[in-house]
């Protein structure tokens, strides 16, 4: 997903003048051509996140549309008092694009990474979140991105679907039949996998901010289980809101608060947080064998 | 004319223009520096002045009211419910104000950024300004600016007033330069050119707004201690 990341913004900072890239040196060596070739426009700031949150700020204050890229941890757990002031309460807009989000960079640590993301973007206002499940629904979502100047927030991961849905806005029905199962961005392959033989419906969405409730509130029955990449129970308040009246059970799967303090692989650390096809499939049974 | 403008604004004599730190650069750079005007506030060439020190605004509103940017009768409301003016300023409420600030430490990154929009767009007469304290120059964010703005040499004018209140100083460490705790300030821009002026001198502070180079220049503006 990086490489289509940097492919698209490179091309757009060669077609749109009003977009512009702010690195804090993560991705610089790959944006090497980019930055060269639009020395006013595309920008490395140094290890400096909170300078480039404030950069983006200021160029959007000017007009222009900034893309802003680094591991999730830095550039919202960093910079989420920039995040707020310089962008928010400003009321500017950027592109945030980052990499590394919950345990992408398993073997680096707890310091590189970002189950929190998305929970800290919620204590906001205005933010649109991507979570794209392919590397093919990154471009689109970058395109996008440069015809306004709203306040957006693409996640890119390592784990990816085995195909891509590039309309992925509104939740996407893959399956039909009993309970609501939602899969954001890349945990759908592992959900179809869990939901192999139960009678779930499954649908997908790569957009959980701002989340199709309307989508949420016409598919769940009774029981809605919501599997996110990042920390459990984010979108918990908006599916609630979503199914307000209706009586409902509900279950959040994603990823846990507590710390694993180990290192390995990405599909190490998803075991860990029963984020793979055998524990959601314990999680998933468990859950509708005791309706 | 600002004299009683701002006695509008506190309401009592005790906060005379003297007690307010930055009345005398803030009138310089809209009377005699800044282009820019009610009519043109919102035109992208114009010149920018940032209040990143968006403590204690008293001064910052007295002087748009007194330029005309916005009415003398929202003086006498400040911080009060469905008044424009709080205790800190906020851009999308006040006309003329660029950014809304009260956090410390973001307004000079939104400075470089709004400087290098600039550039990029080719508007190199629109002159960039950011008001800072001494004390807020303990925020860490500020140096990832200073640092940056020196390295691609952006022309942006800093100003520090520095009325010795950072808590632990900004103290110099050559010894012909101990003039006082703050003394050091200078030192902390590596890379930028330097005025040192008389924050109440409204020639002295002229002459270092009007500075240009082709590097990122601080203006110390030295007034009163204020726990003196």
């Amino acid at each position: 997903m990086r490489e289509t990341f940097v492919a698209t913004t490179t091309a757009l900072l060669d077609e749109d003048p009003r977009t512009a890239l702010v690195l804090a040196d993560i991705s610089a060596d790959v944006f090497r051509p980019a930055l060269r070739r639009h020395p006013d426009r595309a920008l490395n700031v140094g290890i400096r996140e909170q300078l480039m949150v404030g950069v983006g700020g200021g160029l959007a204050l000017t007009g222009m549309r900034p893309y802003l890229h680094s591991y999730a941890p830095f550039l919202i757990d960093r910079a989420y008092e920039q995040i707020k002031l310089d962008l928010g309460h400003q009321d500017a807009g950027a592109v945030l694009v980052s990499i590394g989000g919950s345990y992408d960079a398993a073997a680096a640590g707890y310091t590189h990474q970002s189950p929190g993301d998305v929970a800290l973007l919620d204590t906001l206002d205005g933010w649109t979140v991507q979570v794209p499940g392919h590397r093919d629904e990154v471009p689109a979502m970058l395109r996008e991105a440069a015809r306004h100047d709203d306040r957006v927030y693409i996640r890119l991961g390592a784990q990816e679907n085995t195909r891509a849905y590039p309309d992925g806005a509104k939740l996407r029905v893959l399956k039909r039949g009993g309970p609501l199962v939602l899969a954001v961005g890349p945990m759908l392959d592992p959900v179809l996998a869990a939901t192999r033989d139960l009678d779930v419906t499954v649908a997908y969405t790569n957009t959980p901010r701002p989340l199709d409730t309307e989508g949420v509130r016409l598919l769940a029955e009774a029981e809605v289980i919501v599997v996110e990449p990042y920390l459990a129970g984010t979108s918990a308040r908006l599916v609630s809101e979503a199914l307000s009246g209706l009586p409902h059970r509900a279950l959040h799967l994603g990823v846990a608060r507590a710390e694993v303090r180990d290192y390995g692989t990405w599909q190490d650390h998803a075991r860990a947080h029963g984020l793979d096809e055998a524990g959601l499939r314990r999680s998933l049974e468990k859950f509708l064998g005791d309706a | 004319m600002t004299v009683t403008t701002l006695r509008r604004l506190t309401g009592d004599e005790k906060h005379a223009p003297s007690a307010h730190s930055t009345l005398d650069v803030l009138r310089v750079l809209y009377e005699r520096v800044l282009r820019v005007t009610p009519e043109t506030a919102d035109e992208p060439d114009r010149d920018r002045f940032l209040l990143s020190k968006g403590h204690g605004p008293a001064a910052y509103y007295a002087v748009l009211a007194d330029r005309g940017f916005i009415p003398e009768e929202w003086l006498d409301r400040m911080g009060q419910w469905h008044s424009p003016l709080g205790t800190h300023p906020d851009r999308v409420l006040i006309p003329g104000v660029e950014i809304g600030t009260g956090s410390l430490g973001h307004g000079l990154g939104l400075a470089v950024g709004t400087a290098l929009g600039l550039r990029a767009q080719g508007l190199v007469h629109s002159r960039m300004f950011v008001l800072l304290g001494d004390a807020e120059l303990d925020e860490g964010s500020n140096h990832e600016a200073i640092a940056y703005a020196a390295a691609v040499q952006l022309p942006i004018t800093a100003i520090v007033i520095d009325n010795q209140s950072a808590t632990h100083g900004w103290p110099s460490y050559q010894p012909e330069t101990l003039a006082g705790s703050s003394a050091g300030i200078p030192a902390r821009f590596p890379g930028w050119t330097v005025s040192v002026v008389d924050g109440h001198d409204h020639d002295e502070i002229e002459r270092g707004l009007l500075v240009r180079t082709e590097r990122p220049h601080l203006v110390v503006a030295t007034v009163e201690a204020k726990w003196s």
